[in-house]
């Protein structure tokens, strides 16, 4: 048997077998995207107490059938209309005035902004009540509480006085931020979903989508009028640094124009029909 | 002029190989429910991942199971009514500190009916787990004009 020659394999190839290889593995791995819609779900209730009801007009009601048809304020509507409408909920005053004061149209990278304006001038019962907020007030409110601090005795007190001073002070720092006096939503107005057992779970994160950016698109035309940037990025700042008391108080701001209210309303036994 | 011998290239590449398969953390626990996430444009991210458990509800995958939507913790289908025992559970795993930030991410399949993840939020809001995140991938938002 002839013995043949050991040769030295080639191994230039070898390179790139790894590296196709590599790259199978780079465009397979799905990375996890820990992504979604961000909620607080109300703490539990008590069976034995009864939760107060809002005032009908103070709250904005979207209810979805098992069809996955909305019903908004007792109306048939598309979904495509949807934020609209809740955009329309909250900013409405009620007397065509402005819930905040409005700034200049021109903003931050020469990018134009359609204001809000508030003339949906629309005074019928279907709005919440904005209240306004103004300076003499608020400053009149926190020479109180400053006295009620400095002269209680019990330190429980003193310390609920404080935590109602420092919510006065911010919506002092809001106030010279936005420039003027503002409007605000009264504490019980809120946009209540609902939906049926048969909804499809597709719809009902559409409808809790399109609600959420009718608050994120009022907040960013807000914030980019006022500060120059989108209320996200305000955020995403902030995210960075924490330290930075001055962001944190222009976020403070735009939240008390636009709170964040979606709510879900206590699920109904069995199916209704709407 | 010599050249540069390229011998070792191929354990640099598979180094790097290597690096990757061991570095990319895959879910520890898999699937065993159709996921097909709905769609949405608002959505939040969430930068501290220990912070996250994970409830999947979907048809299962292996149809023997049924085809019915079901609910999946960890690595085992499971009952609605499981939820609390498990919240409980599962923020033992945190710090002490850490423990009121967990965060629940619904994976919920997007043709689900809503009976099942409404019984999963009532059991989460009995169990004090408030903080929900809708699992879903993200696209544009509606009516936006690219600049």
């Amino acid at each position: 048997m002839a013995r043949r020659e050991l040769t030295e394999i080639n191994a230039g190839s070898m390179a790139d077998i790894a590296f196709l290889l590599l790259i199978f593995w780079l465009v397979t791995t799905t990375i996890e995207s820990d992504e979604g819609i961000k909620r607080q779900l109300p703490p539990p209730v008590p069976p034995d107490i009864d939760v107060p009801q809002a005032k009908e007009q103070n709250v904005f009601n979207v209810k979805v059938n098992f069809l996955d048809l909305l019903l908004v304020e007792g109306e048939p509507l598309d979904i495509e209309d949807l934020k609209d409408k809740a955009k329309d909920f909250l900013i409405a005053t009620g007397d065509g005035v402005m819930s905040h004061p409005v700034g200049r149209e021109m903003v931050g990278r020469n990018r134009e902004v359609v204001l809000v304006t508030g003339s949906n001038g629309k005074t019928n019962a279907a709005f919440p009540e904005r209240v306004w907020v103004r300076k003499a007030d608020v400053r009149q409110r926190i020479a109180e509480y400053e006295m009620f601090v400095s002269t209680a005795t019990d330190e429980n007190r003193r310390k609920n006085y404080t935590k109602v001073l420092q919510k006065w002070r911010e919506k002092l720092t809001t106030i010279t931020l936005l420039g003027g006096d503002f409007k605000e939503l009264p504490s019980s107005a809120l946009i209540s979903m609902q939906n049926d057992n048969n909804t499809t779970y597709n719809t009902y994160l559409q409808v809790q989508n399109e609600l959420q950016s009718a608050v994120n698109e009022l907040r960013d035309e807000l914030a980019v009028a006022k500060f120059g940037r989108t209320y996200k990025e305000l955020e995403d700042l902030y995210d960075r640094n924490a330290d930075d008391k001055a962001l944190l108080s222009k976020i403070v701001a735009v939240r008390s124009v636009y709170p964040q209210r979606i709510s879900e309303a206590e699920p109904r036994e069995g199916s209704t029909y709407y | 002029m010599a050249t540069i011998s390229t011998a070792s290239l191929p354990d640099i590449v598979f180094m790097l190989l290597f690096f990757f398969m061991v570095a990319t953390v895959l879910r520890t626990e898999d699937e065993k429910v159709r996921l097909i996430r709905p769609e949405a444009s608002e959505l939040y991210k969430i930068e501290k991942k220990h912070l996250i458990r994970y409830v999947n509800i979907g048809i299962p995958m292996d149809r023997r199971y049924g085809t019915e939507p079901v609910m999946q913790l960890n690595d085992a289908f499971s009952s609605p009514e499981m939820i609390q025992d498990w919240v409980i559970s599962e923020r033992t795993t945190l710090a002490e500190s850490e423990q009121s930030k967990m965060w629940v991410s619904l994976k919920v399949d997007q043709d689900t009916k809503m009976g099942i993840v409404t019984d999963v939020k009532q059991e989460l809001r009995k169990a004090s787990a408030l903080k929900v995140l809708y699992s879903a991938s993200s696209r544009e938002r509606t009516g936006t004009i690219e600049e």
